[in-house]
């Protein structure tokens, strides 16, 4: 199995807190809170991993976006 | 003039009947003497977070100074509104008020409605946004740490006690007279981001604009949590990571003194 780059650790870890979080949301919106998540990471899909400037960029704007989503008052989304 | 004259071309218009029978004819304009015009290149820090990929360049932009107001924020504005309407960058009070419009200007962080345009048409004008910090987009900086740094500082009046006569905390002049030089920050962010320091130690060191408000909480007479205060800046980061390099002094485009500030603070840890 091929190892990964700190970085794209840091990518994968952040996938896996926006998975986490997503418990915390209500069961209905639940599916939508996944689709967004993962249309988000699927969007930047094709950036090369060693493009280090842009994949740091969109992680701090993830960890901006995880961080906002996560408030408790945020309940669906489309 | 011109206002006076619409208005009496308007009622004219609309009330012929009025019409004086021998309507002076305007004088004509003496042609004015042509201006050499003075174009000034600027040179502007470009990134658009739409194409993260895409690395920042500097974007040129050739300007009229004839034209054009004294300040680099009236250029930007101009560029703005003129010549390229994607160009990003904060501004509001356009007279050194609220501290938006900080960014680096020919190598100095400054204010950009501070800043007079130097009339030296050969070399161009360069600006970036604060240095070390990281681009939302163009000119605008991300300063979510600098203002939890700030938040963390707890920068409003702490008290247990009342008043004796229940009104508002009052202050001699003498101990009022001690904020002079520190209340007037207006937190733009121009000292922190110039401190090489900062730069390297942004985590945990709180800057030259914090320390300064800091400073300002601790002399403040009507406070009284100054022993706590201290306590939480009295560690090696805090305070500490300080050199006395003096770039904030410098740059501050109020001209305040955070480096005696910081310096004040070392001294009322070390009693």
């Amino acid at each position: 199995m091929a190892r990964f780059s700190g970085l794209q650790r840091d990518v994968l870890s952040l996938y896996r807190k926006c998975l986490r979080e997503i418990r915390n949301k209500p069961e209905d919106s639940r599916i939508n809170f996944r689709n967004y998540a993962r249309a988000e990471f699927q969007k930047y899909i094709a950036v090369n991993k060693k493009d280090f400037n842009t994949v740091e960029y969109l992680l701090r704007k993830g960890h901006r976006q995880l961080e906002l989503y996560a408030t408790p008052g945020i309940r669906n989304i489309r | 003039m011109a206002s006076l004259r619409t208005t009496s071309r308007l009622f004219a218009a609309s009330r012929p009947m009025f019409r004086p029978a021998f309507a002076r004819t305007y004088a004509t304009v003496e042609p004015t003497p042509t201006v050499q015009p003075k174009i000034k290149t600027f040179k502007v820090y470009r990134w658009n977070p739409d194409h993260p990929s895409e690395k920042p360049q500097m974007q040129s932009y050739e300007l009229d100074l004839n034209k054009t107001g004294p300040m680099m924020l009236d250029a930007l504005i101009r560029i703005k509104n003129e010549l390229d309407p994607t160009l990003t960058f904060r501004r509001s009070c356009r007279e050194g008020i609220c501290g938006s419009c900080a960014m680096n200007i020919d190598g100095v962080n400054t204010l950009a409605c501070l800043c007079r345009i130097p009339t030296d048409t050969k070399t161009e004008s360069r600006i970036y946004p604060l240095p070390h910090t990281y681009v939302v987009k163009d000119l605008v900086p991300d300063l979510t740490h600098f203002y939890k740094q700030y938040k963390s500082i707890k920068p409003y009046l702490q008290r247990d006690t009342h008043t004796a006569d229940g009104l508002e905390n009052r202050q001699s002049p003498e101990d009022r007279r001690k904020l002079d030089g520190l209340y007037e920050c207006i937190l733009c962010a121009c000292c922190s981001t110039s401190c090489p320091s900062y730069w390297w130690n942004s985590e945990e060191y709180l800057g030259p604009a914090i320390l300064l408000q800091s400073f300002r909480w601790l002399i403040d007479s009507r406070d009284e949590r100054t022993a706590e205060r201290k306590a939480a800046l009295d560690n090696s980061m805090s305070v500490y990571r300080c050199h006395t390099i003096l770039n904030c002094t410098r740059t501050c485009p109020k001209g305040l003194n955070p480096g005696r500030a910081i310096a004040e603070i070392k001294k009322m840890l070390a009693v």
